[in-house]
């Protein structure tokens, strides 16, 4: 079993999102090891990319202000590294396609795996070439992870089910990134569809930035990703201060971490 | 020879459907309809009477004489697509989606716009139809067609500017592409060029490809022959497929130009084929593209805001892969010096984008035999364009 999935299968999952290289690579590693700290399951890193067409504006600007820091794939993956020396939360990189295609997808295997990394999340990769991608990563044992929207039909479910590891990420709405105050009903017919073709986790992500809906996702998938609202906290926080923003943040997001703490 | 796309859309190893897997659906819901009506009677005959009726087809083949005189070489033929209804070929291709959009059911169209000539016609379908219509464009191609701007928002449409990236092409489809991600239910994404994921670079070549099969019928009317050769400006691509596709299959030499810009660095001009072999994938389709080392995409600049895109249609990355299709590119001061020569010695004011073809046809007409024949796809009019002229000249 995939560390990925070992991790997840517990349930009540809190996936935390950040863009690597926002506000800088040095202060994304010291909120990666906090979020650890703070009882994440399994850590989604952004790899900045110049056209981010599934995003909404605050990973945009996220995004932007990394690409300005100069980051790369390259830096995001000595990260990792640094990262894995010291916690063994699995890692999971989120990108679109084209940085990955252009740095080649068997070095990029290669040398996630030699970093640390367990998974990689493409946004714009489907079917055959999904297939032909996730071969290549399992030979370094990554785990290609699968989106699966509201909009996607039991037939494509059954496909995307049958090929998929780790975990299935379920896209809460149509729509791009982005906090939103509720949930839509649709994420849950969603994850009730999806248990229906795999046993692997469900992930719920998209819009998800308060305790309560942190809450109420638990009630029917095994883990929460938040994405947005973190990245809104880094944004708002002074120079300095990052880090400890987001913990307050995740103390108030996680009511179970606010008192005794969770997976410490 | 077989120029068709395999069933996934992939000419060679160019295009494909690299999306959000919620717009999976919505694709595959465009393509199934597509392909129901694409060789339906009733559906075509709707196309071409409005093509006749509404749009003023077909689009004269025009004998350049003056031009051709002055150049001392090859007879050279303008395929007029400036008078068309809206003053460019990209009404062709909107007539072709709203007529589908219609008949999908979709109440509400976005769309992206460069030099707002897609915009325009986009607008005007929706006028047509009275269809809610929003178009995204660039702030920066706002700022440098605002005559467009206005003509949107007196057909009715709502314009929305981007300001994102370059605030140009690019990423006016990355908005309309979020827009349409997430309103799937009840909007049609009419996606204006021959780019993006399966089905919409098959689908816009195939609604542009009237203009090759009309100027295929007039060529040989009034010449009895076969033309030499083919000239189009390329930014996304559509025009130049719509010119080339009747006649992949004859012995006709074809060019696409690009546009060269003001340099030849990064940044400074919008000819992806310069470096050879840089594919990636961007806003859902494989194709050459304009990036850095890293895969993030580049800035690109041209004169032109309809030429100004970092990527190129996927089917014109084959064709030059098959060396079917030359592709040269004419930068900012030569398509200015065309754009003021086609104005003086014909009456016809060229759009900036078309221009770069014009400007192509007048570096090697001369070098041709005085029996050789020339079409050059004047893909739109320029009075959209007078101010970036002034502002280029002063």
């Amino acid at each position: 079993m995939s560390r990925i999935r070992e991790s997840l299968s517990k349930g009540n999952g809190f996936i935390p999102f950040v863009t690597a290289g926002d506000p800088d690579l040095e202060t994304s590693l010291s909120i990666c090891l906090k979020l650890a700290e703070l009882g994440a399951d399994v850590i989604e890193l952004g790899i900045p990319f110049s056209d981010p067409m599934a995003d909404g504006p605050t990973i945009q600007r996220s995004s932007q202000r990394a690409l300005e820091n100069g980051v790369t794939l390259s830096d995001v993956l000595k990260l990792a590294a640094e990262f894995r020396k010291r916690s063994d939360v699995p890692l999971v990189l989120f990108s679109y396609f084209n940085p990955i295609l252009r740095y080649g997808i068997d070095e990029f295997a290669r040398n996630a795996s030699d970093s640390g990394i367990d998974g990689l999340l493409l946004t714009d990769v489907i079917e055959d070439e999904a297939a032909r991608i996730s071969a290549e990563l399992s030979k370094h044992e990554i785990d290609l992870i699968s989106l699966v929207a509201p909009t996607t039909t039991d037939e494509r479910l059954s496909t995307i089910c049958g090929n998929a590891r780790g975990f299935i990420y379920a896209v809460s709405r149509a729509g791009v990134t982005g906090a939103q105050n509720e949930t839509s009903s649709s994420a849950k017919e969603l994850v009730e569809r999806v248990r229906k073709f795999t046993d692997l986790p469900v992930a719920v992500g998209f819009g998800i930035s308060t305790a309560d809906q942190v809450a109420e996702t638990w009630k029917y998938a095994d883990a929460a990703v938040v994405g947005s609202a973190i990245v809104n906290v880094i944004e708002r926080s002074t120079k300095g201060q990052e880090v400890a923003d987001v913990e307050s943040f995740v103390r108030h997001l996680l009511p179970s971490v606010a008192n005794d703490g969770l997976g410490i | 020879m077989n120029y068709e796309p395999n069933e996934k859309g992939y000419w060679g190893e160019y295009g494909g459907c690299f999306v959000p897997e919620t717009l999976v659906a919505p694709l595959d819901e465009l393509t199934t309809a597509y392909f129901t009506y694409r060789d339906n009677a009733e559906f075509r005959d709707e196309f071409n009477d409005l093509l006749t009726n509404y749009v003023g087809r077909p689009s004269p083949l025009y004998f350049a004489k003056r031009l051709t005189e002055q150049l001392g070489g090859a007879r050279i033929y303008l395929k007029r697509e400036d008078l068309n209804h809206t003053g460019a070929h990209k009404i062709n291709n909107c007539i072709g989606q709203i007529l589908l959009a219609r008949r999908m059911g979709k109440r509400r169209i976005i769309a992206e716009t460069g030099a707002g000539q897609h915009g325009v016609a986009t607008a005007t379908v929706c006028a047509l139809f009275g269809l809610e219509c929003v178009i995204y464009m660039g702030t920066e191609d706002m700022r440098r067609q605002e005559v467009n701007v206005f003509r949107m928002r007196l057909l009715g449409a709502e314009v929305r500017g981007v300001d994102s990236g370059s605030r140009t092409l690019k990423d006016a489809i990355n908005e309309a592409l979020r827009d349409w991600v997430t309103n799937v239910a009840d909007t049609y994404y009419l996606l204006g060029s021959a780019l993006g994921p399966h089905p919409y670079p098959l689908m816009v070549r195939d609604f542009q490809s009237i203009i090759g099969r009309e100027a295929h019928e007039q060529i040989l009317e009034k010449e009895g022959r076969l033309p030499d050769l083919l000239i189009a400006c390329v930014g996304g691509g559509s025009n130049a497929i719509g010119l080339f596709h009747e006649f992949l299959n004859d012995n006709v030499r074809m060019i696409g130009v690009e546009a060269g810009g003001r340099g030849n660095s990064l940044g400074e001009h919008a000819a992806r084929f310069i470096s050879d072999g840089d594919v990636g994938v961007l806003q859902g389709t494989k194709s050459y593209l304009l990036q850095d080392e890293n895969g993030q995409i580049a800035a690109t600049h041209s004169v032109s805001a309809g030429l100004d895109y970092a990527s190129i249609g996927p089917e014109h990355a084959n064709l030059h892969d098959m060396k079917r299709v030359e592709y040269v590119s004419a930068n900012d001061d030569e398509a200015l010096a065309a754009f003021k020569t086609l104005s003086e010695t014909e009456g016809i004011i060229p759009a900036l984008e078309s221009s770069h073809a014009v400007a192509h046809a007048i570096k090697i007409a001369p070098e041709l035999s005085c029996d050789s024949l020339m079409i050059v796809n004047l893909s739109g009019r320029g009075d959209k364009d007078i101010n970036t002229v002034i502002e280029a000249s002063v």
